[in-house]
């Protein structure tokens, strides 16, 4: 099936000697490296891609290009796909999507029933009432009507995305005659460029021209390729410009993933997108075989596809007019050559699933199957309106120009004028060496600011004033609407007759007019329909377009995916110097934060039952670890801690807590006195990095003058908790140094040692489990055979590793609360239970006034332990706890566990204050809707409220 | 993604800093009223303009400085170490 194909063609872009099969619609096709799938289907002979999105009409080429607005195909599990950029490739399985009822049926009779609610407002006219039609008529209606392709979300083959990051000094959007020459210019200053070409290939308008373009592009291509400094980035499109030209460019084929988002910084961004071509306004401009005149040039010269036999071609431009040529030359009749520039124009086209007759203006029906329109150009000034422009209407060219632009956004070429390839060149040039120099002075800038020893490369270089001569604006009629009324939207099917009526109902600004018909809101987004809706409008409202505008472009300019956006995370995963042994001895991995760490080695029950019998060892490595030197160290405790820290001697560890400024619970953890002028401050491990910046906050901006240094070093300390009645026996067998016995080391001290040989550890007496424990830090080179030590000579005593999971329980069993947890963003400290460690005494501590109104409230929830009646019942924690009668929640459950030590479920909760004394019955709502009694506790702690065990 | 110059790093995109927000002044703590530490707390200028604003060098040298920022076209004028 080559029917279409013509004989070789000068341009063309397709490899006549490799064949492609393919599919469509399940039938079998071939079509040649170079096609798309449009031109190959095109040559193929067929004519109907897809079904409009409103009125299911037949929809075939009218741009055979990206932008081609009901050309989206499913391609295998890949949906939405643009049949006219998407290359061939061989296999490809291509289908029409959502053709509902079929792509072939006559949908006459759906329409009219349908027709009448789907008017201008039609989503909030109909839709509204009644309510419950919304789930059971509306929504299922409506997802028949919708356009999208299928989505194979469990059986996605698209692989990984990627994103990258560029910094070109100058950043040209647009591959054509002006933004190459803009390049070239650019590159010969000495800038680094990253050039953006739309399509697959370099050169605009050249590629699909005549002998002399062929060769201009040939030319221009050469000199791109040789030119070391420029980056060519082809199939990509610019498609947002951000603050300081921060660029967004989706790159749609790359070899490593289907779809790439690079993230530019460029010092100038040189706009060249040339000019997109208007559709025109008639009745029946929708019909399968209405195209525009680019559409033919491309399917004639690139793809060599021939696009109909007898054709109509309005044409008000020399493009249009050079269409004419590329049909007779590809051996099409032309039916009737209409100048618009002399008033002749086209009525309506008939015909159902191709064009059949053409009304013209003259009154005469003349019979055809191709209609060409040439009347006029958009400017895609999208880019330029998002670096704060305001393009505005020119009449007498009939279209848009740039207005102002800051000093680091240029254009050039068809967005700001017309010319010769040659002219369209020399202003490319121009506008390539102004960015260059405005980018090297920027480069300039930059590296003097970068580092005062850097060097920033000679003298600054001058500012160059724009002395560009501008491309001249030649005349242009303005062509939008014939005296018929037609498709403006054909991606969201609305109608100049949809816009006349809005208009009347008053919504007769463009921006109202453009939400309330959806006008401009489909996948074209405004490129080919916006003016067109705005001179509708103007013309309903007897005004200038001028006074009219558009509506505002905003990025995406280009659709992106989603998978593109989010790219390839590059968040770094942090690991102990112990991971690998866990992941080697069974554990189950738990990602917190930014860490991976051992949630359990497969019995998290057994393992918290042999802390309670024996001995256990865990990994904490991520608990945040501050070291902290200076003789000013203690004032910056009594800042941000609640409590005092002026009487702690030499080898004392204290537990502390911090509050935010609003008196909310922060942060908490342990700071022992290592010597004279040295502490370490041990954090929360989500709350690592955030106390740090805090502690630099205050130190660097409130208290500059106080003389301490901080260095973070949780990764560097390994840290190691052993805990359980047998873990003194089993550091007895290796710590060398250090006075193991309860009365030299008690409870809350710190000593520092050699342990298994290392020397330098520092151990310190307080654990998170209740039991007797000792916490290691151990320089995290030497922490494996730290590790592995206590496991070798501690196998008699019965140690084992113990996860997270583990931990989690036996702190449970002892009432610790996690902040975060068991606190929240509202918790302030008397809520937590804090009572005496607060001291309000102090002159400056974080939070001070807020804390002192915390504690004159009675109203507070507070922090209670809490114990199902059932003991076999353990509530979801964030369960809520109610009023019994009315249901009003009182509070909430916030950790809940079986507790192997007890043989029962444990609690914390944030309750009423009229809930939390000891002995309160208080009333759970379950999951599934039961509810259950629980009993509040006299103290935190489930298991030991009077610290026996970790005291012995 | 704005760029911001830290005195120190040089420009820097923003995403490897963190906005600290207005330059806000800590009122003496032990004397404030409720209202005032309140104001200290929530409530800001928030000019359409020139404003101070605090930046933290987070991936960086990790200090903090403040620029002057015009919050209507993010236009950056001198930053400097506090
Ligand atoms: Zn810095």
């Amino acid at each position: 099936m080559t029917g279409n194909r013509l004989p070789e063609r000068p341009g063309e872009v397709i490899d006549r000697g490799t064949s492609l099969a393919f599919t469509w619609n399940g039938q079998g096709y071939t079509g040649y490296q170079g096609d798309t799938i449009a031109s190959a289907l095109a040559a193929s002979g067929v004519e109907v891609f897809a079904r409009s999105m409103k009125y299911k009409r037949r929809r075939g080429i009218m741009t055979a290009d990206h932008w081609d607005p009901n050309l989206f195909v499913q391609v295998g599990d890949e949906p939405n796909v643009r049949a006219g950029s998407r290359c061939l490739v061989a296999g490809m399985e291509v289908s029409a999507q959502n053709v509902w009822p079929s792509l072939k049926f006559d949908v006459g009779a759906v329409n009219q029933m349908v027709g009448r609610f789907l008017t201008s407002g039609f989503y909030y006219k109909t839709f509204m009432r009644p309510k419950w039609f919304w789930h059971n008529v509306y929504q299922k209606v409506l997802r028949k009507f919708a356009p999208g392709g299928r989505i194979f979300w469990e059986s996605s083959t698209h692989g990984a995305y990627d994103k990258r990051y560029a910094h070109p000094d100058v950043l040209v959007a647009g591959g054509g005659p002006a933004g190459m020459g803009a390049a070239i210019a650019a590159a010969e200053a000495g800038a680094s460029v990253m050039l953006v070409e739309h399509e697959p290939e370099l050169g605009g308008h050249l590629r699909w021209g005549d002998a002399a373009d062929l060769a201009a592009l040939a030319e221009l291509t050469s000199a791109v390729e040789a030119h070391p400094g420029i980056e060519v980035v082809i199939d990509s499109t610019v498609t947002g410009r951000y603050d300081h030209n921060w660029m967004a460019v989706v790159q749609r084929s790359h070899e490593i993933a289907p779809e790439r988002l690079i993230k530019a910084r460029a010092a100038s961004l040189v706009v060249a997108p040339g000019l997109i071509e208007r559709p025109y306004v008639f009745a029946g401009n929708d019909t399968p075989g209405v195209m525009l005149s680019g559409a033919v040039r491309r399917l004639i010269n690139l793809w060599a596809v021939k696009p109909g036999t007898r054709a109509v071609v309005l044409s008000a431009n020399p493009e249009g007019d050079a269409a004419i040529a590329d049909l007779e030359a590809a051996g099409v009749e032309i039916v009737a050559a209409l100048d618009a520039r002399a008033g002749e124009d086209i009525v309506e086209v008939e015909g159902r699933g191709r064009v059949d007759k053409v009304v013209l203006g003259d009154g005469r029906t003349v019979s055809a199957d191709l209609v060409v329109i040439g009347i006029g150009w958009t400017a895609p000034t999208s880019l330029l309106n998002m670096a704060g422009d305001r393009p505005v209407y020119d009449p007498s060219a009939a279209r848009y120009f740039p207005n102002q632009l800051p000093d680091g956004v240029l254009a050039t070429g068809g967005i700001t004028g017309n010319g010769t390839t040659d002219e369209l060149v020399a202003h490319g040039r121009a506008t390539g060496s102004l960015a260059a120099s405005r980018a090297l002075r920027s480069r300039h800038d930059r590296r003097v600011l970068a580092a005062r020893a850097r060097n920033p490369e000679g003298p600054k270089p001058e500012f160059l004033q724009d002395t560009r001569t501008p491309l001249a604006r030649v005349p242009h009629p303005e062509c939008y609407r014939s005296s018929t009324h037609g498709m403006v939207d054909l991606s969201e099917d609305v109608s100049s007759k949809d816009l006349v009526q809005a208009s009347k109902e008053g919504f007769d600004s463009i921006e109202l007019m453009k939400r309330y018909t959806t006008v401009t809101m489909g996948p074209s987004q405004g490129k080919l329909e916006t003016v067109n809706a705005s001179a509708v409008l103007a013309e309903a409202r007897n005004m200038d377009m001028v006074d009219i505008g558009t509506t505002v472009w905003r990025p995406p300019y280009a659709p992106i995916s989603l998978g593109a956006l989010a790219g390839r995370i590059f968040e770094p995963i942090r690991r102990s110097a112990l991971q690998d042994w866990h992941e080697a001895h069974g554990a189950s991995p738990l990602l917190a934060g930014q860490w991976v760490r051992p949630d359990h080695y497969g019995d998290p029950v057994g393992e918290a039952r042999n802390v309670r019998q024996n001995v256990g060892i865990i990994d904490v490595t991520p608990l945040g670890k501050l070291d902290l030197r200076g003789p000013d160290v203690t004032k910056l405790l009594e800042l941000v801690y609640v409590n005092k820290w002026q009487k702690l001697d030499i080898g004392r560890v204290r537990y502390g807590t911090m509050v935010a400024e609003d008196g909310v619970v922060s942060d908490d953890g342990v700071t022992g006195r290592l010597g004279e002028n040295h502490y370490l401050m041990t954090t929360t491990s989500s709350g690592a990095g955030a106390v740090w910046e805090m502690l630099e906050d205050y130190l660097q901006t409130y208290r500059p003058e106080w003389d301490v240094h901080v260095t973070a070093v949780t990764g560097g300390l390994t840290s190691i908790n052993v805990a359980g009645p047998k873990c003194r026996e089993l550091l007895l067998r290796l710590v060398e140094g250090v006075d193991l016995s309860p009365e030299a080391f008690p409870y809350f001290h710190v000593r520092r040692g050699s342990v298994a040989g290392v020397a330098d550890c520092i151990i310190w007496r307080i654990g998170f489990t209740g039991e007797l424990s000792y916490e290691l830090h151990v320089p995290s080179g030497h922490a494996l055979h730290v590790w592995e030590s206590l496991l070798a000579n501690g196998e008699d005593l019965g140690v084992r590793p113990f996860g997270v999971e583990s931990q989690r329980i036996l702190r449970l069993e002892k009432g610790h609360y996690i902040v975060g947890q068991d606190t929240d963003g509202l918790t302030k400290a008397p809520s937590a239970g804090l009572g005496g460690l607060v001291k309000l005494d102090k002159p400056d501590t974080l939070g001070l006034p807020e804390l002192k109104a915390a504690y004159a409230r009675t109203d507070l929830p507070m922090l209670v332990a809490i114990q199902p009646d059932d003991p076999q019942v353990v509530p979801m924690e964030a369960a809520q706890i109610v009023d019994g009668d009315s249901n009003r929640i009182l509070g909430r459950i916030t950790s809940s566990r079986m507790s192997p030590t007890l043989g029962r479920s444990v609690c914390l909760g944030q309750v009423d204050p009229s809930l939390a004394a000891a002995g309160t019955k208080v009333t759970i709502l379950l999951i599934d809707g039961r509810r259950v009694t629980g009993t509040v506790q006299e103290h935190h702690a489930h298991v030991d409220p009077e610290g026996v065990r970790q005291n012995a | 993604m704005i760029v911001v110059n830290c005195p120190n790093c040089g420009p820097r995109n923003s995403s490897d800093l963190r906005p600290c927000g207005e330059l806000t002044p800590r009122p003496d703590p032990s004397t404030a009223s409720l209202s005032e530490w309140r104001t200290y707390l929530y409530l800001r200028e928030n000019p359409a303009g020139w404003v101070t604003e605090t930046w933290y060098c987070r991936n960086g040298c990790r200090r903090y400085f403040t620029i002057q920022r015009n919050t209507a076209t993010n236009e950056i004028r001198d930053s400097e170490a506090p």
